[in-house]
C-alpha cells in the first residue's frame, strides 16, 4: 500500500499538466479542428517571449496569435497555409522548428561537422602518440638477453 | 614552428573575448527581430481614424490613402511606458514639415489614446485605431512602440523596434527620409 502511495507520489509530476495558457473562450467547438490548432500552435514561436510556444505563453500577442491561428482554421486552411500566414508576417523564427533549407544547412548539420571534426582531431592525435613498434631485436642483443637469462636462471 | 601552436589557445581565447566584448559594447540587442516585411509591401490596413485629432469624421487612415509619399508610421499605445519616453522625439519630428508621421493605437481604447494625445501632444497627422491588433499582427508587430518607414511605392524601408532615440532618428531614420525623399 505505502509502495503504491509514494510510487503515485512520484509519477505525479509526470501526470500534471503544465499550466494552460489557452483560455476556455478561445477553444474551438470542433474538437478535431481544436486538435490541430494545439498541436499548429506548440511549433509556433511566441515572439514576445521568445523560448515558449503560442500554445504555452500568457503573453496578449500569443492569445491574439491562437486566435487568429483557429480562425484560419475554421475559414478551411490547411496546417502549412496557416503556418505560412505566420511566416509571412513574422518570418522563419516563428517557427520553433526551422525549415531545412539550402540556408539552414549549417544550422542543421554544423553541430554534427563539429562533431566530425572533432574526432577526426582526436583519432589523429591518437595515432601519432602511439609508440612506434619496437624494432626486433639484432643477433647480437639477442644473444646478450640469452645470456642474461640463463644466469638468472637457477 | 611547433612552439607556435600553444599560442593557439590563446589567440582562440582572444578571438572569442573579442567577440564577446564587441557584441557587449555594440548594444544590438539580440532579441529584436528584423522585419519579415523589409523591402515588401506594406500590409494593406484601412483603419477608423481617431477623433477629433486630424481628419474629419468618417476619414479613415488607410495604406491606399498614403500612396505616393514617404511615409513614417509610429506604433503606440496610450498603457505603453516606452512610448512615453519616445513621444517627446516624435513631436520634435513631426515639427519638421517634410516628415509625414502617422500614428496607429495599438490595442487601445479610443478614449484612452485621445488622452494619451491630449496630454502629451498630437505628433501625427493622422492616427488609427487598431482596436483588435490585427493590422499589428499583419506588420509582424511583437511590442509598441514600433516604427516603420513605408516609400513612396508601399514598401517597408525599414523597422525601428522600440522607442526612438535621438542618435537612431538623427543617424538612421532622417538619412533615410532624405534618400527617399528625393525624386
Amino acid at each position: 500500500m505505502r509502495t503504491l502511495l509514494l510510487l503515485l507520489l512520484l509519477m505525479s509530476p509526470a501526470l500534471m499538466s503544465p499550466a494552460l495558457a489557452v483560455q476556455p473562450d478561445e477553444r474551438l467547438a470542433d474538437p478535431a479542428l481544436e486538435t490541430r490548432a494545439r498541436t499548429l500552435s506548440r511549433e509556433l514561436r511566441c515572439v514576445v517571449c521568445q523560448n515558449e510556444s503560442i500554445d504555452e505563453s500568457n503573453a496578449p500577442l500569443a492569445r491574439d496569435l491562437r486566435i487568429l491561428l483557429r480562425q484560419r482554421l475554421t475559414a478551411g486552411d490547411s496546417d502549412a497555409q496557416a503556418s505560412a500566414f505566420l511566416v509571412a508576417r513574422y518570418g522563419d523564427f516563428v517557427l520553433l522548428r526551422p525549415p531545412l533549407r539550402a540556408d539552414t544547412w549549417l544550422l542543421w548539420f554544423g553541430p554534427f561537422a563539429v562533431l566530425l571534426l572533432g574526432a577526426g582531431i582526436t583519432v589523429f592525435a591518437l595515432r601519432r602518440r602511439a609508440p612506434a613498434s619496437a624494432a626486433p631485436l639484432s643477433a647480437e642483443e639477442q644473444a646478450r638477453l640469452d645470456r642474461l637469462m640463463r644466469e638468472d636462471a637457477p | 614552428m611547433r612552439r607556435l601552436i600553444f599560442l593557439l589557445p590563446l589567440l582562440l581565447f582572444a578571438a572569442l573575448a573579442g567577440y564577446f566584448a564587441f557584441a557587449l559594447i555594440s548594444g544590438r540587442d539580440p532579441r529584436e527581430l528584423p522585419s519579415a516585411l523589409l523591402d515588401k509591401p506594406a500590409p494593406d490596413f484601412d483603419l477608423p481614424s481617431l477623433l477629433p485629432l486630424g481628419l474629419t469624421e468618417g476619414q479613415r487612415l488607410s495604406l491606399a490613402g498614403l500612396k505616393g509619399q514617404v511615409v513614417v508610421l509610429n506604433v503606440f499605445a496610450s498603457w505603453c511606458a516606452p512610448c512615453r519616453v519616445e513621444h517627446p522625439l516624435l513631436l520634435r519630428l513631426a515639427r519638421q514639415d517634410k516628415v509625414h508621421l502617422v500614428g496607429i493605437a495599438y490595442k487601445d481604447r479610443p478614449e484612452d489614446s485621445r488622452r494619451f494625445l491630449a496630454e502629451l501632444g498630437n505628433p501625427y497627422r493622422a492616427t488609427g485605431i487598431d482596436r483588435d491588433g490585427r493590422t499589428g499582427i499583419d506588420f509582424g508587430l511583437y511590442g509598441v512602440p514600433e516604427t516603420y518607414v513605408i516609400d513612396r511605392q508601399g514598401h517597408i524601408r525599414k523597422r525601428f523596434v522600440g522607442p526612438l532615440s535621438a542618435t537612431l532618428i538623427d543617424r538612421e531614420l532622417l538619412p533615410l527620409l532624405r534618400q527617399l525623399e528625393r525624386p
